[in-house]
């Protein structure tokens, strides 16, 4: 059934994203196609987790090339779960992709190649999460990276290109990275199957060991932005349309994770470099969350929380133990959803509010009870908040570091529980200051004026060197509407909108969005309720991971290469 | 057979010269950079197969002369995908330099913003409490008029802004 079953979630999202180009004309077609392949998808994750839950791993051989010459796809615990996890999101995504759509026309989003990128992005995320080799690896991340830089600079706005370039040198560079460490790997054992390479790579001597290892450590560290190697990702994130932000943040950085946890536990198993990623976890989450704490924005505010909590994550394969790898398994899949949640309403409030500058913001409680529902459930759940998923994520990762009980892990167990604090600080801020208080609190004039200059200002930043005053100052929106405020207005500035309500009923939420929001919202709260068998599945497929056998006894049959 | 130096000094020298330009905030040169560090990488992936030999096809010579073939397999693809993102990246520059008769990589404003941030929010004050002409600089999370300024305290790169 595997063999049938492993090839469909890369092969279907390239067929239907061909499909989608061919009818780029026909919107209607072109969504309910792209829809219908996503269903199918996940349909198939679903079946290949129960097969490879009941049955244990399985592999193909593309092709039907004998084993080690082959490309393999490895079906195991941990890729069909992630799997399913990535392709209900996208899903969700996408749904609230085509309500966006259908609310704004093809202004913000030119849909007729935004389906068929998205296909290719998911064929992408499923291909890197079923490779069995490294360089099928290598592959699915550049057709995901691919993808992604089309999705990221979508619309082609100056801001869009800024943030886009940031993203495709840095990754880029991590790509080149990890070629290079193929390249070394291939030369030191003269195979690039992972399965084999379990068996071989520990026969290399420990120098060179170390060396593949830091090597692919730095490329997929960069991918997943690990601390000193995360600094592009809130750069370049915010900038993007709501729902491409929440796929990337939801997925891209998650098959980074995937790539370590891969790497770390199959090809490397002696933990040599487990200190390195300890620190690495600790400043990750300590230096991302004080960056949220710092943002006003909400956007990059929940970038850098992206970041920080990576951190857990690492954290858990730092461990090692079966334990920390349970917890950080379990900890993806629930960041996955949650991270794209609150991206997700992150686009609902600037439609609703008219920017994510949180300072600009207020009342939203109000105005939409059901906004703030989405967007308080996830939020405390991100903080930590029990009996919520989060909560037992982080449970299980920090009784794993006393479990193990060195110095370091103590350190690092301190760590998690501040991020955790001041994750909720961080969101608590923007609760309250967008959310609860009054809406003049904020002042109302500011906020809708500024708004439409951000507005503005978004889409052409040219504007805003064009609409300088006598002293030949370039000026941005808050200056705009304290000019204004303080009545020294001049023609140039009564040109700009300054009705606050126009702004207010200006984006109403369709009901796609939201119902697309709420479904995702709806997931992570399922999350909790199902989070006894989850952790279940996450400890069976953390086992596999420390014992290696199932792997690679799945590709080579009984008997080793 | 004998080693070879060339290959590894060509390697190496295109890595210095492709990472050089990479850090080049000019994007065509961004884009050399990567050309150059693409071909060093296949030229290190051709080095994994060993020393030359005769061309790897069946029935053609005998088994021990011929060349690993996987390396160039994957050198194929690495070309194709290079070729692919260099043409991405061409668009690219193309559309920052319609955009902004420009091409290099642009500051991020919101960090300015942090940066050039005071330690009181905005709307954590209420300005009828500030005298006139510091109710302008209520407003520190916002971009100070005067870039000059800014640069004395913030990295602004002189490549865009800064005379």
């Amino acid at each position: 059934m595997i063999e049938v079953l492993a090839p469909l979630p890369v092969l279907l999202p390239l067929l239907g994203a061909a499909g989608a180009l061919l009818v780029a004309r026909r919107p209607t077609f072109q969504r309910t196609l792209s829809t219908v392949v996503l269903v199918a998808v996940l349909a198939v994750s679903v079946a290949l987790l129960f097969i490879a839950d009941a049955e244990g791993a399985g592999a193909v051989s593309v092709g039907g090339w004998p084993v080690p010459l082959g490309i393999v796809l490895v079906v195991d615990r941990l890729s069909a779960l992630m799997l399913v996890v990535a392709s209900t999101v996208a899903l969700g995504v996408l749904v609230f992709a085509v309500g966006q759509g259908a609310a704004d026309g093809s202004e913000e989003t030119p849909l007729s190649i935004f389906h068929p990128t998205f296909l290719v992005l998911v064929a992408g995320v499923s291909n890197a999460f079923l490779a069995g080799d490294l360089f099928n690896l290598y592959v699915g991340f550049e057709i995901l990276l691919m993808a992604s830089y089309v999705l990221l600079t979508l619309g082609g706005t100056a801001a869009r290109i800024r943030g886009g370039i940031t993203y495709i040198v840095v990754s880029l560079t991590s790509s080149l990275l990890f070629l290079a460490a193929i390249a070394l790997v291939y030369a030191a054992t003269g195979t690039v199957n992972m399965a084999q390479l379990a068996v071989r790579l520990g026969e290399l001597p420990e120098g060179t060991q170390l060396l593949l290892q830091s090597m692919l450590l730095v490329a997929f560290g960069i991918k997943a932005a690990v601390f000193p190697l995360s600094a592009w990702l809130p750069d370049s994130y915010p900038t993007a349309p709501a729902p491409v932000t929440a796929v990337f943040a939801g997925l891209l950085t998650k098959v980074g994770v995937y790539a370590i946890i891969r790497t770390q536990t199959l090809l490397f198993p002696g933990g040599a470099l487990d200190d390195v990623l300890m620190w690495a976890a600790l400043a990750t989450m300590l230096v991302g969350i004080l960056g949220a704490v710092a943002q006003s924005d909400l956007r990059r505010m929940l970038s850098f929380t992206l970041v920080s909590h990576i951190g857990y994550m690492v954290f858990g394969i730092a461990l090692g133990t079966a334990a920390g790898l349970a917890g950080a398994v379990f900890y993806v899949a629930h960041h996955i959803a949650i991270q794209t949640t609150l991206f997700l309403v992150a686009g609902l409030v600037e439609r609703q509010g008219g920017t994510t500058a949180v300072d600009r913001l207020g009342g939203l409680a109000r105005r939409s009870p059901l906004l703030a529902v989405l967007f308080f459930v996830p939020a405390m759940n991100l903080a930590g908040i029990p009996p919520l998923s989060g909560f037992i994520g982080k449970l299980g990762l920090l009784e794993a570091g006393v479990a193990e009980g060195s110095a370091a892990a103590y350190t690092l167990v301190a760590g998690g529980v501040v991020t955790s604090l001041l994750t909720l600080l961080a969101v608590g801020r923007v609760w309250t200051r967008a959310f609860w208080r009054s809406p003049n609190q904020a002042p109302a004039e500011d906020t809708a004026a500024a708004a439409a200059a951000d507005a503005t200002q978004r889409r052409r930043p040219s504007d805003d060197l064009a609409s300088t005053d006598d002293d030949d100052r370039p000026r941005t929106p808050l200056q705009d509407a304290w000019r204004r405020h303080t009545a020294v207005a001049t023609a140039t500035e009564v040109e700009t909108p300054p009705a606050a309500g126009a702004v207010r009923a200006l984006r109403p939420l369709p009901r796609t969005m939201v119902g697309a929001t709420a479904a995702l919202a709806a997931l992570t709260v399922a999350l909790t309720v199902l989070a006894g068998p989850l952790y279940g599945l996450a400890d069976r497929a953390a086992n596999d991971l420390v014992d290696r056998a199932p792997y690679v006894s799945s590709v080579f049959g009984e008997e080793a290469p | 057979m004998t080693p070879t130096i060339v290959l590894p000094v060509m390697i190496g020298g295109l890595y210095a010269a492709g990472v050089y330009l990479l850090l080049d905030r000019s994007l065509t040169r961004v884009l050399l950079g990567f050309l150059l560090l693409g071909n060093a990488t296949n030229l290190l992936l051709l080095s994994t197969g060993g020393p030359a030999g005769l061309a790897p096809i069946l029935g053609y010579s005998d088994a021990e002369d011929i060349n690993d073939p996987l390396p160039q397999a994957l050198i194929l693809t690495a070309i194709v995908i290079t070729f692919g993102v260099s043409a991405f990246l061409l668009a690219i520059i193309h559309r920052s330099w319609r955009l902004a008769r420009n091409e290099v990589v642009g500051t991020d404003e919101e960090d300015r913003r942090v940066a050039a941030r005071r330690a009181t929010d905005a709307d954590e004050l209420d300005p009828d409490d500030l005298a006139p002409e510091d109710r302008a600089a209520m407003h520190a999370d916002s971009l100070p008029a005067d870039l000059e300024e800014l640069a004395d305290d913030v990295d602004v790169p002189a490549g865009r802004g800064a005379p």
